[in-house]
């Protein structure tokens, strides 16, 4: 029916008239002065609010009676800029392990979520196995499970199993984050709608085929956005394997403030971890919008 | 088929989304207690012009008066507009999360501050009146598309709009759900409904309508009496247009 639409000979119809390029009338232009003047009106507006909320609480904040000791024991220019080399070298361990483990996370985070998924009383004890795992190292502190397996583990003296600090560490990050993003991967995987799995199994696609062209796809898509938040707190949570020793970018903050006697290479430490976390959440928007929004629908 | 008094009164509408030209300085009066029909190819802009009135879309041009007001002006109160008018959707857009009656409750209590016992009491009264005395616990999708469609039905009626507009509202049903559908906007016209309904369905714009406009182009092509313009249409457009609805079997 669409194309009858096309070809259209304008003379001829007699009601439409001859089509004149369009030019808005007054009575738009009105409108449109009053859209203009309304949105410039409500960005002055926040604008204006931002900075007198600023003002105030710097203002509220330099005014109390500790600032002045405050600022010798954070905020000592000289201690900053000696701490830059170190924590900046201690934040490339910080990227590297993130990087790993994301990569780790992601495949064995799928594996788990899949395993759960699995439906037939042959595959109830891996799936019992998978709900245990998320269960327990979802209720574990992060915390503990690095103390557990970076003193633990490595007390068990195997054979072959490498001695740096940063291995276990590793090892920790991955067990807990795994068991948080085979959630995050499983509720994607059971929000795919049943027809869609219908569809694949009725054009003769397996059950292994169904999920890897046509149910994961769907499901990694709409939960994108719930996996990149992971991501940017693996990240910072990185940062936690400095309790093992590792000579990371909050441990040489640590080394460091004792050396200069104040605190301020914490802040610089904290100022690093947010620089790095501000534009890996700009890319994580912009990744969610462009991949997340279509082919997510779906809904009945 | 004009006059000071009409009900909504489109003057000069343009609608475009990008490069597209939907509406293009579109003409249209719907009166009080009377039933206007929209027809056309899918995409001449029927579903458009319903969105523009009831503001889900904001018009590129033109005036839209909706009694005796402006709502194009960005002054406007859109809400309150909304409030005064209903629209029927294509897919029903029920709220799935919701029971039947939270569904039809939830615009009374929460935009027009009825009391929830008042409110409940309105919506069972316009569930039994489409119908569905007894769907009142159920969930959306334990409900067949044509019980799925009255209920959104009954959802717009029990604000007491002044116009309701209609979707394509039978396009998503099985072909023995259409007329459950169709019967209860019958019985609105009956009760003197003012009504903006665009369909594919033929034979009831040609039962039920009092007028029946063929857009084409951005534009009302052709307008009259069902009998003219379904039976001796004047335009080549139009006469094209209902050759491949016959020919179809839609008629």
């Amino acid at each position: 029916m669409a194309d009858q639409q096309r070809g259209r000979a304008g003379a001829d119809l007699s009601t439409a008239g001859p089509r004149p390029a369009w030019s808005p009338s007054p009575l738009q232009l009105d409108r449109d002065r009053h859209r203009r003047r309304a949105g410039v009106r409500s960005a002055v507006v926040a604008a204006l609010s931002t900075v007198v909320f600023g003002v105030v609480l710097v203002l509220a904040i330099t005014s109390t009676p500790g600032w002045p000791r405050i600022q010798a024991s954070f905020l000592v220019p000289s201690s900053a800029w000696a701490a830059v080399p170190d924590v900046a070298r201690g934040l490339w361990l910080n990227l590297r392990i993130m990087v790993v483990c994301a990569a780790v996370v992601f495949v064995l985070g799928l594996s788990v979520a899949v395993l759960r998924t699995l439906r037939g009383a042959v595959f109830a004890p891996v799936r019992w196995l998978a709900t245990a795992y998320t269960d327990l190292f979802r209720g574990l502190p992060l915390i503990l499970v690095l103390l557990l397996v970076g003193y633990g583990v490595p007390g068990l003296r195997l054979q072959g199993l490498p001695g740096d600090p940063v291995f276990y560490g590793c090892i920790a990050l991955v067990l807990t984050y795994t068991a948080y993003v085979a959630e995050v991967l499983r509720a994607g995987i059971e929000s795919v709608h049943p027809s869609q799995r219908a569809a694949a199994r009725a054009l003769g696609l397996g059950h292994a085929a169904t999920l890897r062209f046509v149910v994961l796809p769907q499901a990694v898509r709409r939960v994108l956005p719930a996996l990149l938040n992971d991501l940017v707190s693996l990240q910072k949570d990185s940062g936690l394997v400095s309790v093992l020793g590792v000579v990371d970018a909050i441990r040489a903050a640590q080394i460091l403030t004792a050396k200069e006697g104040n605190f301020t290479p914490y802040l610089v430490a904290g100022a690093f971890f947010v620089l790095l976390t501000i534009p890996m959440a700009r890319v994580t928007d912009a990744v969610a919008r462009r991949w997340g929004a279509p082919g997510t629908g779906g809904a009945v | 088929m004009s006059g000071g008094a009409a009900l909504l009164s489109m003057r000069g509408v343009r609608k475009a989304f990008g490069r597209t030209v939907v509406l293009d300085g579109l003409d249209l009066d719907v009166d009080a207690h009377r039933c206007v029909v929209l027809i056309g190819a899918s995409g001449s802009g029927k579903s458009t012009l319903l969105r523009c009135v009831n503001l889900l879309e904001t018009v590129d041009d033109g005036v839209v008066e909706f009694e005796g007001r402006d709502i194009a002006d960005p002054r406007i109160d859109a809400d309150a507009v909304r409030a005064r008018t209903g629209i029927v959707f294509q897919s029903f857009n029920l709220f799935p999360h919701l029971s039947v009656l939270d569904n039809v409750t939830l615009a009374p209590r929460r935009v027009h501050g009825v009391a929830r016992a008042e409110a409940e009491d309105r919506a069972v009264a316009m569930l039994r009146r489409v119908g569905l005395q007894d769907k009142v616990r159920a969930r959306p999708d334990e409900l067949s598309g044509g019980q799925q469609q009255r209920v959104a039905i009954a959802r717009s009626l029990v604000n007491d709009p002044v116009l309701m507009l209609f979707d394509e509202v039978t396009s998503a049903l099985d072909p023995e759900l259409v007329a459950e559908v169709l019967g209860l906007l019958r019985e609105l016209r009956e009760d003197g409904m003012t009504m903006l309904v665009a369909t594919h369905e033929m034979g009831f714009a040609r039962r039920v309508a009092d007028e029946v406009c063929f857009l084409h182009g951005g534009r009302v092509l052709e307008r009259g009496a069902p009998q003219q313009v379904l039976g001796e249409p004047v335009e080549p457009r139009t006469q094209e247009f209902l050759r491949s609805i016959v020919a179809a079997g839609r008629m």
